[in-house]
């Protein structure tokens, strides 16, 4: 009788930590709800965010979340389904284009910026080479003050660094650095912060900062200053694409999301954070 | 249901079938927790097959490059927690005498308080008065004053009260009459401390540190934000670095296969580490034990 | 002479009294003055953001403006979520372990109990990743965050658990046998009530852990700023709030100090109830003793 009993005890049990596992995977999956998770490059992130409002004042019942985490991180969530959309603040590799669909969102570029009251106002690439290698290591040389250069670097798996080593020609471990940030933003506040920091930010991320009064400055690359009305032009060298990135069929919502994010209803919103407007034709 | 047919009173009365239930919520949890580490060591498996898993061992860390070199990070993390020791372990029991041995009443009751309240400070806020009002401060003696001294400093304030408490319970375990005995000889305060009370509540002294130093090895986000989080040997106590915690968080948003194994493989290392230094803990206390205090 | 000698010897011990008592006051001080450092800054630039509407309303611009309260509500549900799943496991495997466990098999599980109270929260946060966000789909959600966080305080609540019930002098469960008490009569009618505040203030650090928490929920409920609306809807915490305006928000620091302070106030409520129950039953406990 006892044994008995003593089984119907431990089924009993188990029948309960079984269905309480259960009820944690019986869940729909992400794209049935009105909800839609973008993550990825932190150049795109405050924007999409912004979109992603209007998108839900538009359309009451649907919950659009935002998270930064850089390039990478948008293009391993989409991959693992963990996010319905990325971000990628680049053009898809030929490799990438074959797994997931890009979907241009706007232009921008890479720009280094100074703090406020750095004197330098220009530099060559050879002089940012010397700088991130670790060739010259005060502002002297360039005019400026007797103090050390606090020298800025991404961390890996974002699109900054990867559009930065392209444009100066240098391998990661060629680069000799003080501090390495993650975000676009963790990087301002950085170089806002210290006086003596040089580090590179998307154009349309430091145009903003400037204008809303944050204490750093773009300094100009071989005498050019990066501006977005140069990357509209077409004239800047270290430009790049903002993109949204699926993979395979996509939800009515996330369809619905992209054709907003692409169509003139977002001009200005694209344009208040300084990036350039690219419509679909 | 099934449990309705059954007279389950017997089931209140009988040890053996309550024990039973309780045993099999207890085989659960183990089991959760067993999972758990089984979790990180199977993931940890694609690393360790892998063909950069010798990188391993080396210095360089460049995931994208398939350089997966955790000495550098690893050092990393043991000069930070060595500092946060040498400078939290002196304070915290100079504290601990101080209200043990010093104080009297409510002043006593007060500082106590303070201190029991402060070991749940969140490293987050800590890191944040780190970033905001230490690091404009040691930035006059280094290029960007986010280094190995600030994460250090950062991290000794973390774990300070945690010295304090273990160390004040460890001198409240001396016994009374070895006082007595010190004043009847019309010993000093300072020689009855120094010579008598340090020595006997040596053993629980060093576990509070020890107990520090998992605290310290184990924190993330106060290190993250003041560290300066560069993945290379530092050379001096002023060059940033980047620690294993601050590693897995830095990374474990976008890694892949072999760069995601080979974050599994710093937590393994972090487990490991962590199950040293509590054998090291238990066996101190053991000795303690067998001398009968 | 005799008389001369100890004079000199007496002197000689004052003066290192004397250094060594100004050596710990001089200590105490300084650790003292760095303190009041930290707490003297939250306090004032936390305190002009602090407002009633700071409590009640959502952030705005990232968290440059507006106020906390999705974020407060998102930190109640995830630990609503871990407290409702740790106290009934822990409360039971303790239980086993304090009292039916056999000598040897209880020293092992114990000890990796402790391993596990030890091990950093951030290997928490990539099993709760890795788990709960990708294998049981679950996504970036508080109900991944709440389960992370109450694996993570699970082994730290059965310790402090089992450090109650040890406290609980043998005496009662040998007069409990004498007397033929059932086991659950004991435990509920004797050992409960007694270890009662011990297991509280356990149960209430536990949670005043899991508050301060951030790097396990970082990637597991994620950054969103927005109330939930579900057990799956994203969210982020008071501390990983802080962490976003510290380190990536320009501007942000005033909000992060005001949130610290809301933080740290809200820790100190928790903390006191525990400590007033640790010290109250440090005292009840010597009085059981010599009655």
């Amino acid at each position: 009788m006892t044994l008995q009993n003593l089984k119907y005890i431990f089924k009993y049990c188990n029948l309960i930590f079984c269905g309480f596992s259960t009820l944690l995977v019986a869940q729909p999956s992400l794209s049935d709800t009105g909800q839609l998770t973008v993550t990825g490059s932190s150049t795109i992130a405050p924007l999409m965010s912004e979109i992603g409002k209007r998108f839900e004042k538009m359309h009451p019942q649907t919950r659009i979340e935002v998270q930064t985490g850089g390039s990478s991180r948008g293009i391993a969530d989409v991959r693992r389904n963990l996010a319905d959309i990325g971000m990628v603040s680049r053009a898809l590799h030929t490799d990438e284009k074959k797994i997931f669909d890009g979907h241009l969102v706007a232009l921008d570029g890479i720009s280094m910026i100074v703090h406020k009251t750095n004197p330098v106002m220009n530099l060559s690439k050879q002089d940012i080479i010397n700088i991130y290698t670790g060739a010259t290591t005060d502002w002297t040389t360039f005019g400026g003050p007797d103090t050390p250069i606090t020298v800025v670097n991404k961390a890996e798996g974002r699109s900054t660094l990867e559009g930065f080593l392209g444009y100066v020609g240098l391998e990661n471990r060629q680069i000799e650095a003080d501090v390495i940030v993650g975000d676009n933003l963790q990087g301002i506040k950085t170089v806002a912060a210290n006086p003596n920091a040089i580090g590179y930010v998307s154009i349309g991320t430091a145009e903003y900062e400037e204008a809303h009064g944050t204490a750093i400055r773009r300094v100009q690359m071989d005498g050019v200053l990066a501006s977005t009305e140069l990357v509209r032009k077409g004239e800047f060298e270290v430009a790049r694409e903002l993109n949204l990135m699926t993979k395979g069929t996509i939800s009515p919502l996330a369809k619905q999301f992209i054709d907003f994010t692409q169509s003139k209803d977002v001009r200005d919103l694209i344009e208040a954070q300084y990036f350039v407007a690219v419509e679909k034709q | 249901m099934i449990l309705l047919r059954l007279n389950i009173s017997w089931l209140w009365k009988n040890n053996r079938i309550f024990g039973s239930l309780l045993f099999g919520v207890t085989a659960w949890v183990c089991c959760l927790l067993i999972f758990i580490v089984g979790f990180v060591v199977q993931e940890a498996f694609p690393f360790f097959f892998s063909d950069r898993a010798w990188t391993f061992i080396s210095t360089d860390w460049y995931p994208t490059d398939g350089w997966f070199g955790h000495v550098s990070m690893l050092v990393g993390s043991l000069l930070v927690t060595g500092i946060a020791l040498i400078i939290a372990g002196p304070f915290g029991i100079a504290v601990a005498i101080c209200i043990h041995f010093y104080l009297r009443g409510r002043l006593a009751n007060i500082l106590e308080f303070i201190f029991d309240i402060l070991t749940g400070m969140p490293s987050v806020v800590l890191g944040l008065w780190g970033l905001t009002a230490l690091v404009p401060v040691m930035s006059r003696w280094s290029p960007s004053g986010t280094h190995v001294l600030t994460a250090g400093i950062v991290l000794a304030l973390m774990v300070v009260p945690t010295v304090i408490m273990t160390s004040l319970a460890s001198f409240r375990l001396v016994p009374t009459n070895l006082r007595q005995a010190a004043q009847a000889l019309q010993l000093s305060q300072a020689t009855f401390i120094i010579r008598i009370a340090i020595p006997a509540a040596k053993s629980g002294l060093y576990s509070g540190i020890v107990l520090a130093c998992v605290r310290a090895f184990g924190e993330t986000m106060a290190v993250l934000m003041v560290a300066g989080n560069i993945a290379k040997m530092p050379k001096s106590i002023m060059d940033p670095v980047r620690t294993l915690t601050s590693n897995i968080a830095l990374e474990m948003a976008y890694a892949l296969d072999t760069h995601r194994a080979s974050l599994y493989m710093s937590g393994l290392l972090l487990i490991a580490c962590v199950t040293v230094l509590v054998f090291i803990q238990a066996s101190i206390r053991t000795k303690d034990v067998a001398i009968g205090q | 002479m005799v008389s001369n000698q100890k004079r000199a010897v007496s002197r000689q011990q004052d003066f290192k009294n004397k250094v060594f008592t100004a050596l710990i006051f001089s200590l105490t001080g300084l650790l003292l003055l760095v303190i009041l450092w930290i707490f003297g800054q939250i306090l004032i630039r936390g305190l002009g953001t602090i407002s009633w509407e700071f409590l009640i309303s959502n952030p705005l611009n990232s968290g440059r403006a507006g106020g906390i309260a999705s974020i407060l509500q998102t930190t109640a549900w995830v630990l609503l979520i871990a407290v409702t799943v740790t106290v009934p496991l822990g409360l039971a495997t303790s239980l086993w372990l304090s009292e039916f466990k056999s000598v040897r098999l209880g020293a092992w599980v114990s000890k990796a109990i402790y391993i596990l109270a030890g091990v950093p929260s951030i290997v928490y946060g990539l099993f709760g990743n890795t788990f709960f966000c990708l294998y049981l789909q679950l996504g970036y959600s508080i109900l991944a965050g709440g389960l992370t966080l109450a694996a993570m305080i699970l082994p730290y609540f059965i310790h402090t658990c089992l450090l109650g019930f040890n406290l609980v002098d043998n005496q009662w469960r040998l007069g409990a046998q004498a007397l033929g008490l059932s086991k659950i009569t004991f435990i509920v009618q004797i050992l409960l009530p007694q270890a009662a505040p011990a297991v509280a203030a356990g149960l209430i650090l536990s949670i005043g852990r899991a508050t301060a928490e951030t790097a396990a929920l970082l990637f597991t409920s994620g950054f969103v700023d927005k109330t939930p609306e579900s057990w799956l809807d994203s969210g982020r915490t008071l501390s990983v709030h802080i962490y976003d305006l510290a380190l990536n928000i320009t501007g942000g620091e005033s909000g992060a100090y005001g949130t610290a302070l809301v933080l740290i106030v809200l820790l100190f409520m928790i903390n006191s109830l525990a400590h007033q129950l640790v010290v109250s039953k440090r005292n009840n406990r010597m009085d059981g003793m010599n009655g």
